[in-house]
């Protein structure tokens, strides 16, 4: 299981890079193989603003729809177009060509409240 | 707490992720869905469908208790040859849909539903109380005792033979693979009788080992030895559902229920409406005469979006009025899009309809098919 050493993350399994007070988002190697073959992914609209801990995003995979929750508030500024045509970047790779969007944060302080690396390893028991 | 089959452990160690189907905790999947899918399109899959029920139905009554009831002809049957049929309520409602095989002359199995097998004992015991050569018909709940595997694929019929060595006794002496479709026959393996048919749930050709619970782990083991040289990997009830769904196969409690009748769920070939009697034939025949409410289709999605979901509403091709529901939808691995069954009005169910389905408030094009999706070639 491959959980990087510079991400957060959340208990809905989506993990943060924040970087200039701007958020990259994406869903863990764990729920990906979770999920399973990943066939659409239904992003956020460039503008829409999101408090955190709302659904904001929804992964399909061949039997399921998932929904994705806001890890932290603010306004998504990007998201991943190539998801479009290949939403199985989510299952190859979850946190590089599989990121979501890219949200603007309101508030750098809630970055505090989310997991570091050894806590959701834990979390998910590995 | 769910029921395991015997094979619970041996899914474990293969790895598979487990759910809860019908009061079973089943594999939906070892690897992926869509390589499951695709191993049984090119190959072969094994499938644990242990969760089914079986009843056993004899004495010299049987055949003419079966035939009042059941909608497709009993009589049709030879000994060793089987039929998809269906169980109504007395307002043609489907209580539940199955495999009928007549394993002798007096002697019949039924494979049900896991999800209806205390419903069909309890109806089927009800319908015996008024049938006046009762004395005659034995009805035996076997499903405790009775595993059942699926081997399914074009590959399938090459390596059988070599997992099922010993024929049974007297007439159904022969190879497995020498089966046809729908007949069944007693075999042996690990020193029990084991029923075989060349039936399946996926569109494949294939066949469905009925077995005591004591050698099920022994002849999985060996199936997926055997088979292994042959592509056969395990598959689980995911991919089983993506696979009947491009075949247009319907499963209880999404195309079918108790307040739908077979005429409504495109299942008219499987009603024989020249008997005498069976239950609900007075609704399926006024049905036939006036009109059905509704009507199953297969549809397509022509549009890329995320794939149909059972409960999703068809909507017209203006754009403006619910003209149906979505009973089963999935991305289908073979074809790489959506599809699924839905019921609508019959106004729009000719194939080539132009719809709309409702996804999470949004209208995505779609187009009503000519079913099945997926016909095997050969």
């Amino acid at each position: 299981m491959n959980i990087p050493e510079d991400l957060k993350y959340t208990e809905s399994h989506e993990w943060v890079r924040v970087e200039d007070g701007v958020a990259v988002v994406g869903i863990t190697d764990h729920a990906q193989q979770e999920l399973t073959d990943i066939v659409f992914v239904e992003l956020p609209q460039t503008g829409d603003t999101f408090k955190a801990g709302d659904p904001c995003a929804v992964v399909e995979s061949v039997k399921t729809a998932s929904d994705i929750y806001c890890p932290l508030s603010g306004e998504v500024i990007e998201c991943n177009e190539a998801l479009n045509e290949n939403p199985d970047l989510v299952n190859s790779e979850p946190y590089k060509g599989g990121w979501f969007f890219k949200i603007k944060l309101e508030d750098t302080a809630e970055v505090e409240k989310l997991m570091n690396p050894d806590t959701y390893k834990e979390f998910i028991g590995q | 707490m769910p029921k395991r089959t015997p094979l619970y452990d041996k899914h474990n160690q293969l790895g598979a992720k487990l759910i809860d189907f019908g009061g079973w905790e089943m594999p939906v999947l070892y690897t992926g869905i869509s390589a499951e899918h695709k191993a049984v399109r090119n190959k072969c899959g094994l499938f644990d469908v242990s969760h089914m029920g079986e009843v056993r139905v004899g004495g010299p009554a049987a055949a003419r208790f079966l035939n009042g009831i059941l909608t497709n002809d009993v009589e049709r049957l030879s000994e060793g040859e089987g039929q998809y049929t269906i169980f109504c309520n007395e307002q043609g409602g489907i209580i539940d849909d199955l495999f009928l095989f007549r394993i002798d002359d007096d002697e019949f199995l039924l494979v049900v539903n896991a999800a209806r097998r205390e419903v069909d004992i309890e109806r089927l015991r009800g319908c015996l109380d008024g049938f006046e050569g009762k004395e005659d018909v034995v009805l035996k709940d076997i499903s405790d005792d009775t595993g059942m595997l699926a081997i399914q694929g074009p590959k399938a019929v090459d390596f059988i033979d070599a997992v099922i060595t010993s024929r049974g006794c007297c007439c159904l002496s022969r190879a497995v693979s020498s089966l046809k479709r729908n007949q069944i026959g007693a075999f042996q393996f690990g020193g029990e009788s084991v029923w075989i048919s060349r039936t399946g749930y996926t569109g494949e050709d294939g066949f469905e080992v009925l077995a005591p619970v004591q050698v099920l782990s022994q002849l999985w083991e060996r199936l997926l030895e055997v088979g292994g040289e042959y592509g056969l990997v395990p598959v689980g009830l995911g991919a089983r559902d993506t696979l009947r769904l491009e075949a247009c196969l319907s499963l209880y409690g999404h195309e079918l229920d108790e307040e739908t009748t077979p005429i409504e769920a495109g299942l008219k070939p499987f009603v024989a409406l020249g008997k005498e009697r069976f239950n609900g034939r007075e609704v399926m025949l006024r049905q036939l005469e006036e009109g059905v409410k509704k009507k199953l289709v297969a549809f397509r999605v022509t549009e890329k979006s995320a794939p149909p979901r059972q409960g999703y509403p068809l909507v017209d091709a203006d754009g403006a009025d619910r003209i149906g529901v979505v009973t089963s939808g999935t991305f289908s691995p073979t074809f790489t899009e959506g599809l699924g069954l839905a019921y609508v009005e019959p106004a729009y169910a000719r194939p080539g309809t132009k719809v709309f389905i409702e996804i999470r408030g949004k209208l995505v094009s779609a187009q009503t098919v000519k079913r099945p999706f997926y016909k095997r070639t050969g």
